[in-house]
Order: structure tokens, then C-alpha cells, then sequence
């Protein structure tokens, strides 16, 4: 199914010859006109991965309407809604990629991915509402799931959105912090010699341990909570930065000195643009920490944010509300994420082809 | 001729030590009573053995590095610090990996806050090295002969009076080194920087400059110097080129005894 660009010719026949579908042999012809070195944007992806996703839903449907007889008809309602949706959308790009290129090359990238999780998810329903193989009501169903998401669409908007307030915040102070407290370690020796060994000591700390005590210090469970978000972020961005700027080439500073440049330059124009890639290693690793940190304070005292409402829906024994937050704090988590990556592909342009992580 | 005598390069009874690297606590001579001068626009090059403190005397006369006693004095000024008047070049390009071409070029402006008024001299050093095309292009793109030739217009576009040149060739193929040898000599006619070039290659040494300076090894010390009093352009395979070649080898025979010795 996973069909890559590097793949070659004689492994694709194997592989559509092992397949029962009948529309593989048809696509040969076309694909054949193309010379294998040129397999790259123009030539089309084989039909078997553009169909991918309406198939994979197609098999996901039949399995629904079998297993949720059982279920009464209100509760699976969305996910029929949602399946034909994604069959539709499946359908309408196949049709579409044939008049644009661009489309085509992110299918060939994208579409077996997404048919492998709608798979997972008829996978999932099978042994949940088909089967019965997992005690409820702790493994709802994706009917149930989904149906949890409608329903309490409100509320679960507005907790991403403390969340994200919160996050940010957090995620802003300790990004600050940590660069002003790196670059400094990093550059006047006595900030390094007073500095490090406090770094050394309270850094490793996981922030979530200080909550006891930011619960008794902070005037407000939100305040301390973006408190501890700025110190989960903190520890990694300055031990980072701190190195970056440390470990700049030598030769780097010797010339520009023979340039002309004063302290002021070597610092802002030489050591930090150096540093920049260590940089991003710490803000990937505080970003990390800052969800970890957020969760957690948000479950045990503040009382907004997608934290809290999992350990209230849990409370409640609403499983399926449970299942809906995380799946809305992965895609929120993980849109952070690629903001971030996207940020860094475009200050590290001159880099490229260099890092590889 | 105040100008010139401004640009002249005087080191007089240098020495420098650096800790030992097998005892800290001992120190070793790299560079013992040096002395050398280069007149106003002259060439010279520094060949001997590696460890013979080439790259140790530059550094002292780029002011990265203070002598333990001695004077250097560029013009009637003592060196004791960097600055933009010693531009030096390494046998690593060095760019700024995060500029671009263009604003590797003129980071000198920059870092002397005049890039407002001299603007104009970055696209004429891009043309006077050949890059006008590759102006928005990263160092990674280069080849090693054109991040040569940025860094030597990085260093030229301060103007300086002595151009110092660590070894600026030895990461190059044969032939590019060839080409470069003449961009060089051409912008030092140019330009008539006072240039001072540190090299292992000896024919380099006797294409290129006025005088070559031999140096010792461990201590540095000067062995000698000699006057090349061929026309430019220089023919590599004149008998008179070959004659001298096979003088200075004799002499870096002779100068390196100590390393023949060891082989024994």
C-alpha cells in the first residue's frame, strides 16, 4: 500500500499483482511512457494509492452499518455523517488531481496514510461496538467518540482556547527568559560561573514538582500555571542557547574582529546567528515539556483548559468526552508542533540540506 | 609617501609561548626574536615546516593574539588589538554561513556601522571578484574557489592596509589554486595592498611575491629571506623559476634538518 517515489518499476507490477483489485494493470500503459528517472512530479501515482482513501472508507462504512445495529441510531449518527464526508472529499480529490499536479504529488504522499487511519478506526469500532472486547465505558466506540465531540463542541472549544492562552503565555515567557539567561551563560563568563551551577541544580527538576508550592505562593491557579509552563520551558531553552553561543566557531569571532566588528556585533550578528540551531533543539525540547506542564496544572488547579476537562469528564465517568479531549489536544498539540518546525525551515533556510531532524 | 610608509609592516624581536599541550604547566617557544618588515604594497611570503608558527606570527599581526615581548607596529602604531585595517584571510573561507553572499561581503560595513555610505563598494567587489551572480546565493552553494574569493572581498572591502593570508589556497584543487594565484596577484596589482601570505607551496611562494621569508621550526625562527627578482608575469617552467625552486628546497632541506634527523 505505501507506495514511495524511490520505489521502482518491477516492484510496483509485484506489488498490484498481489493486489485483487482490477484497475492496477490499467494504469500500467500511462506509467510506462514515462522513463523511470523521471518519476517525480509529472508522472501519476498508481491508481491503487490514489483510490486508497475511498476504498479504505468505502470498507469503513460497511463495516459501520454491520456493527451498529446494535447501537441506538442517535449515537452513531455523526460518524456515518463523517465517513460519507471523507468519501466524498476521497472521491472528489481523485477526480480533481487529474487536472492538478500539486494535488496529485501531496495525494502520492498523503493518501495512504489517511487510508491506514480510517482502516484503524473500523479496526478500533470492531472490537469496541462489534466484538465487545474492552470493558465499558471506558472504550467507547468512534461513533461515540465523535458523537461526545458534537455534543459538547462548546465547552471543548472553549477549553483549547485557554489552553492555547495559557500555553502561549507560559510558552512566551519562558522562551524569553531562557534566551536573555542563555546568552548571557553562554557569552560573560562570570554570568557562566554564577549561572550554570543554578542551572545544574534547579533545571532538572521536572516544573511539575514545584506545583505544591506554586499553589501557596501565586496570588492565582492560572498565574502559577503559566508560571510553571515558563520554568518547564525555561531549563531547556537556556541550557541550549547557552551551548549554542559557547561553542561558536572560534574562527567565526577571529573574523569578524579583523572586520572591525565591537562586542555588540560579535554578539548579536555572529554568536547568536550561530547558535541558531541549538536554539531550535531547546524550543523543541521546551515546547515538549510546556504541553506536559500545561496538562497537569490544568488538572489538578486550574480550572479551565482542555486538562481539566478531561479529568472532569472522567469524573463523570463520560468516557467518551475523555477520548473526544485527546483527540482534540493532539491536533492542537501537533499543529503547535509544525507551526514550529515551519518557523525554524524558514530562519534555518541557509541550512538547508544540512540538518536532517 | 606618508601614506605608503603607513601601510608598511614592521615586527621586531617577537617571541610568543604557548602552554605545552602534553605539561600545562611548562610552556613551549612557537616563535623565538622574530623579525621581519614589508615595505608599503610588497608581497612577501612566510614558507617552512608546519608547526614552524606561520599561522602564530599572523595571528600576532592580525592583533588576535598578544607577543610575550617584542613590537609590532604597522606604520608607527603598535598592534594590540584586531582591527579592520589587518584583514586576514584563512585557508577555510569562513562565511557566515547564515548570510548570503552579498551580505557576507559587506559585513564589514556593518560591523563598522558604514554600510549607509559605502553601499555602492559591495556590488563593485562582487564584479571586482567575479560574483555579480551569486549575490543572494548561501556559502553552502559555493565551490571552495568562490568562497576564496568572497572571503578575500570580504576582507578587501575594509580597505586595508595589510592583507594577511593564512595559507588562503590549501583546501584548493591544483588548477583552481593556479587561477586563484592570478586573481590574487591581480587584485594585489590593483589594489597594492600590502600582503603578507602564508604558504606551503613553495612554487605559490615564488609566483606570487616579492620575497619569501623562510622560517624555522620549533622555535620559529627566520632562516632567511630571499629577493625574487623575476618579471611579472612569472612563467612557472622558465629555467631561471626552476633554478630558484630548487634553491629554496635545498634551503627547507637544510632548515629542516632537525625533521630529517628525527626520521633517522
Amino acid at each position: 500500500m505505501l507506495q514511495g517515489e524511490g520505489i521502482r518499476r518491477g516492484e510496483e507490477v509485484s506489488l498490484s499483482s498481489l493486489e485483487v483489485e482490477p484497475p492496477a494493470p490499467a494504469v500500467e500503459p500511462r506509467a510506462r511512457i514515462v522513463s523511470s528517472r523521471a518519476v517525480t512530479a509529472k508522472s501519476s501515482p498508481p491508481l491503487l494509492t490514489l483510490l486508497a482513501l475511498p476504498l479504505a472508507t468505502s470498507i469503513a462504512l460497511a463495516i459501520h452499518f454491520l456493527v451498529s445495529k446494535s447501537e441506538p441510531p442517535p449515537e452513531t449518527h455523526s460518524y456515518t455523517l463523517f465517513l460519507c464526508g471523507v468519501l466524498a472529499a476521497g472521491i472528489v480529490m481523485t477526480l480533481m488531481q487529474i487536472w492538478w499536479p500539486g494535488l496529485r504529488r501531496w495525494m502520492r504522499d498523503m493518501c495512504p496514510i489517511f487510508a491506514a487511519a480510517v482502516l484503524l478506526m473500523s479496526v478500533w469500532e470492531i472490537i469496541t461496538s462489534g466484538l465487545r472486547l474492552l470493558p465499558l465505558p471506558y472504550f467507547p466506540s468512534p461513533a461515540g467518540v465523535l458523537q461526545s465531540l458534537v455534543n459538547d463542541r462548546a465547552l471543548l472549544f472553549d477549553s483549547t482556547w485557554h489552553s492555547l492562552i495559557l500555553l502561549l503565555s507560559g510558552y512566551a515567557l519562558g522562551v524569553l527568559s531562557g534566551l536573555i539567561s542563555g546568552i548571557c551563560i553562554g557569552w560573560f563568563s562570570p554570568a557562566r560561573y554564577w549561572g550554570m551551577p543554578v542551572l545544574k541544580v534547579i533545571g532538572p527538576i521536572p516544573a511539575t514538582a514545584w506545583i505544591p508550592l506554586a499553589m501557596v505562593v501565586s496570588p492565582s491557579a492560572v498565574f502559577s500555571a503559566a508560571a510553571l509552563i515558563a520554568l518547564a520551558v525555561w531549563f531547556p531553552v537556556t541550557m541550549l542557547t547557552a551551548s549554542g553561543i559557547s561553542n561558536t566557531r572560534a574562527s567565526y569571532l577571529d573574523v569578524a574582529r579583523t572586520l572591525g566588528a565591537g562586542p555588540a556585533y560579535l554578539i548579536f550578528r555572529v554568536a547568536i546567528p550561530a547558535a541558531i540551531p541549538s536554539i531550535f533543539i531547546g524550543l523543541f525540547m521546551g515546547l515538549g515539556a510546556s504541553f506536559l506542564t500545561l496538562v497537569v496544572a490544568e488538572t489538578v488547579g486550574v480550572k479551565s483548559g482542555l486538562g481539566w476537562y478531561v479529568s472532569w469528564a472522567q469524573g463523570w465517568a463520560e468516557y467518551g468526552k475523555v477520548f473526544a479531549a485527546l483527540i482534540i489536544m493532539a491536533a492542537f498539540f501537533s499543529t503547535i508542533m509544525t507551526v514550529l518546525f515551519k518557523v525554524r525551515d524558514r530562519v534555518l533556510v541557509w541550512q538547508k540540506g544540512m540538518i536532517k531532524w | 609617501m606618508a601614506a605608503a610608509e603607513a601601510s608598511s609592516l614592521r615586527v621586531r624581536e617577537v617571541r610568543k609561548s604557548f602552554p605545552a599541550p602534553d605539561n600545562p604547566l611548562t610552556r613551549r617557544l612557537a616563535l623565538d626574536a622574530v623579525s621581519v618588515s614589508l615595505a608599503a604594497g610588497e608581497l612577501v611570503s612566510l614558507v617552512g615546516p608546519s608547526g614552524c608558527g606561520k599561522s602564530t606570527l599572523l595571528r600576532l599581526i592580525a592583533g588576535l593574539d598578544l607577543p610575550d615581548s617584542g613590537e609590532l607596529l604597522i606604520g608607527s602604531e603598535p598592534i594590540n588589538a584586531p582591527s579592520a585595517e589587518r584583514g586576514l584571510v584563512f585557508q577555510d573561507p569562513n562565511l557566515f554561513p547564515w548570510l548570503t553572499v552579498r551580505r557576507n561581503i559587506q559585513a564589514g560595513l556593518v560591523a563598522r556601522g558604514v554600510l549607509h555610505e559605502n553601499r555602492h563598494e559591495v556590488d563593485e567587489f562582487m564584479r571586482l571578484v567575479g560574483l555579480e551572480g551569486f549575490a543572494n546565493a548561501y556559502p553552502h552553494h559555493l565551490s571552495g574557489g568562490m568562497a576564496q574569493r568572497v572571503a578575500l572581498a570580504r576582507a578587501l572591502i575594509n580597505h586595508p592596509r595589510v592583507l594577511l593570508l593564512d595559507e588562503p589556497l590549501g583546501a584548493l584543487d591544483a588548477f583552481t589554486r593556479m587561477r586563484m594565484q592570478d586573481e590574487v596577484l591581480r587584485l594585489w596589482q590593483a589594489r597594492r595592498t600590502t600582503m603578507l601570505l602564508v604558504t606551503h607551496d613553495i612554487d605559490e611562494a615564488i609566483y606570487m611575491s616579492d620575497r619569501i621569508v623562510i622560517m624555522t621550526q620549533r622555535p620559529g625562527r627566520i632562516e632567511r629571506t630571499i629577493r625574487i627578482e623575476l618579471d611579472r608575469p612569472r612563467d612557472r617552467s622558465s629555467s631561471d623559476f626552476l633554478r630558484l625552486r630548487g634553491e629554496i628546497l635545498e634551503l627547507l632541506h637544510f632548515a629542516g634538518s632537525a625533521l630529517a634527523d628525527s626520521k633517522n
